[in-house]
């Protein structure tokens, strides 16, 4: 593995000796990895390789398919997330998530931004909070003068905008996002791939893709995975430019994949 | 003989204009016929009068008010529990579950069984056992059993539409069950339950046999005041004035006809009216 260069680095969420399987099926085999706090860390490999599935362990949304089990941990705030007694609703508060496919509920765009704050009972003033949260994702100038319209009405990189201020709303410390700009146009994942950036400053980003311009474009920190293994891990300049390992170097440079 | 695929086309899209138009032309028919029959004897003295001997004298009232109260407590039995027994057996249990497909399967032959049959069911459960005697309550409770299948089906329906990534989307936001199905999912499927709700009441409005089984009167000269009154309803009023002999009655069962059908829409625009209002936000 690549050395990092900023040690001193505080790791917000740390993936320890982590396997996941589908019955009997091993999709994810001992992942070690820590995510970095304040950084954008993509997490890239081939279709299969299991990246959304770690990406969906982090806020438990793994929870919903049955036939899945988990060993090892994934710690976060000094404690194991995939611990059965803890609740993982109020974990999904702190770590929000945005979908592969825009999806807006079937609401008012206002409704969407203070459906979650609502819910979880800390929604004082609806309106500053539907500004501020659709200024963070840079929608308010697009959206401001049709906030009852329904969000169905929204293109898709408008909806998936929607989706980011949907979960900045929620005021979270970690946002997970699983290919956010498959399902969009160029231009939409440009404006979406900005956003990363800004977003950064507030928040812990983990983003999966299958894209490496993208991921080399908005990532701080890079984790290649292929067939369920953590290949490399480092610093998303050093990984795309100097890979250690072969088989990142073969897939960077498109050689499979 | 063998056509071109524009042809058959072409004659596909005429077969269907064709049925469209015929099933159309029936309904036509029909009204204008009842409509003719029964005009001349629609005024308000028809329905401000209860049934009577002498044609001249008789009317609907009765018949009108206990279908009104029998609509809305139906309504307000069949609606709640046919749609909680649909969001448990959608939202609350594995739908792997052999005993889930069971039940499953049970409510949709029950959607099948002849009406008489729950008017049987009614009279010995709610009229005898329970001592209801000929009751709005007995009345409104069979007819409940009666449209509950359908309600549950197309509520299963409604729910089943709803997408997943809704639901996710939820979730993920620190949303709890009890949040995802009253706040996202139910919503979302309203207008779809809405659609169930009219087909049944509007069978449930139309339904003679299992009433005059629980016990429907055919003379009744005051309007029900409470849930245990003994009440008629309309299609068995208007079956009573199709069976005499006088040619007037005749003209008062096409005038009970057409307040029956002025109900039923009226029934139907309330519910298409809800439809509407949550239709809003599903496509712009």
């Amino acid at each position: 593995m690549t050395e990092l260069k900023d040690k001193d680095q505080q790791a917000i969420i740390q993936l320890k000796d982590l396997s996941i399987f589908y019955g009997d099926n091993q999709a994810v085999n001992k992942i070690n990895l820590d995510f970095y706090k304040n950084k954008v860390t993509a997490i890239i490999g081939p279709s299969g390789c299991g990246k959304s599935t770690v990406l969906r362990s982090i806020n438990r949304m793994n929870d919903f398919i049955d036939i899945l089990h988990t060993k090892g941990e994934v710690v976060y705030e000094n404690q194991n997330i995939l611990d059965k007694n803890l609740d993982p609703t109020r974990l999904r508060r702190d770590i929000g998530m945005v979908f592969q496919r825009p999806n807006p509920f079937p609401k008012s765009i206002y409704n969407n931004i203070i459906w979650g704050p609502k819910i979880n009972g800390f929604l004082k003033n609806p309106d500053e909070l539907v500004e501020k949260s659709l200024r963070r994702a840079a929608l308010w100038d697009e959206v401001k003068d049709r906030l009852h319209d329904s969000a169905l009405g929204l293109s898709g990189g408008q909806q998936q905008r929607l989706c980011i201020a949907r979960t900045v709303a929620m005021n979270p410390s970690v946002i997970l996002m699983d290919e956010p700009c498959s399902a969009l146009d160029p231009k939409a994942t440009i404006r979406i791939e900005n956003l990363i950036d800004e977003l950064k400053d507030d928040y812990t980003i983990l983003i999966v893709t299958h894209n490496m311009q993208q991921a080399a474009r908005v990532s701080d920190y890079t984790a290649f995975l292929y067939e369920g293994e953590l290949v490399e891990f480092g610093e998303t300049d050093g990984l795309f430019t100097n890979p250690v390992e072969k088989q990142t170097e073969d897939y960077i440079t498109g050689r499979f994949g | 003989m063998s056509l071109s695929r524009s042809q058959k086309n072409s004659l596909f899209k005429f077969s269907c204009q064709a049925v469209t138009a015929i099933s159309l032309l029936v309904l036509v028919v029909l009204l204008y016929h009842i409509m003719k029959e029964g005009f001349a004897y629609l005024n308000f003295d028809f329905l401000n009068h209860f049934p009577s001997r002498r044609p001249s004298r008789a009317g609907i009232k009765s018949a009108l008010f206990g279908s009104l109260w029998i609509m809305g407590l139906t309504a307000m039995i069949a609606i709640p529990v046919g749609v909680c027994t649909a969001l448990f057996l959608e939202e609350y249990t594995n739908r792997k579950n052999k005993w889930v497909k069971l039940v499953e399967l049970n409510i949709s032959n029950l959607a099948g069984v002849p009406s008489i049959v729950y008017g049987l069911l009614g009279l010995t459960v709610f009229v005898r056992f329970l001592g209801m005697d000929r009751s709005l309550i007995a009345g409104a409770l069979t007819l409940s059993l009666l449209i509950l299948p359908v309600i549950v089906v197309t509520t299963q329906g409604a729910l089943r539409a709803v997408p997943d990534a809704i639901r996710y989307g939820a979730y993920a936001l620190g949303a709890r069950r009890y949040h995802v199905v009253f706040g996202q999912v139910l919503p979302a499927a309203i207008p779809g339950i809405m659609t169930g709700v009219i087909l049944s009441m509007s069978r449930a409005i139309g339904e003679s046999a299992p009433l005059i089984m629980v016990g429907a009167l055919s003379f009744v000269a005051f309007t029900p005041e409470s849930i245990t009154d003994p009440f008629t309803v309309l299609p068995v009023q208007i079956y009573n004035w199709v069976g005499r002999p006088q040619e007037a009655f005749h003209g008062l069962a096409a005038a009970g006809i057409i307040v029956l059908l002025a109900v039923l829409f009226t029934f139907n625009i309330i519910a298409v009216f809800i439809r509407e209002k949550f239709q809003r936000y599903k496509n712009d």
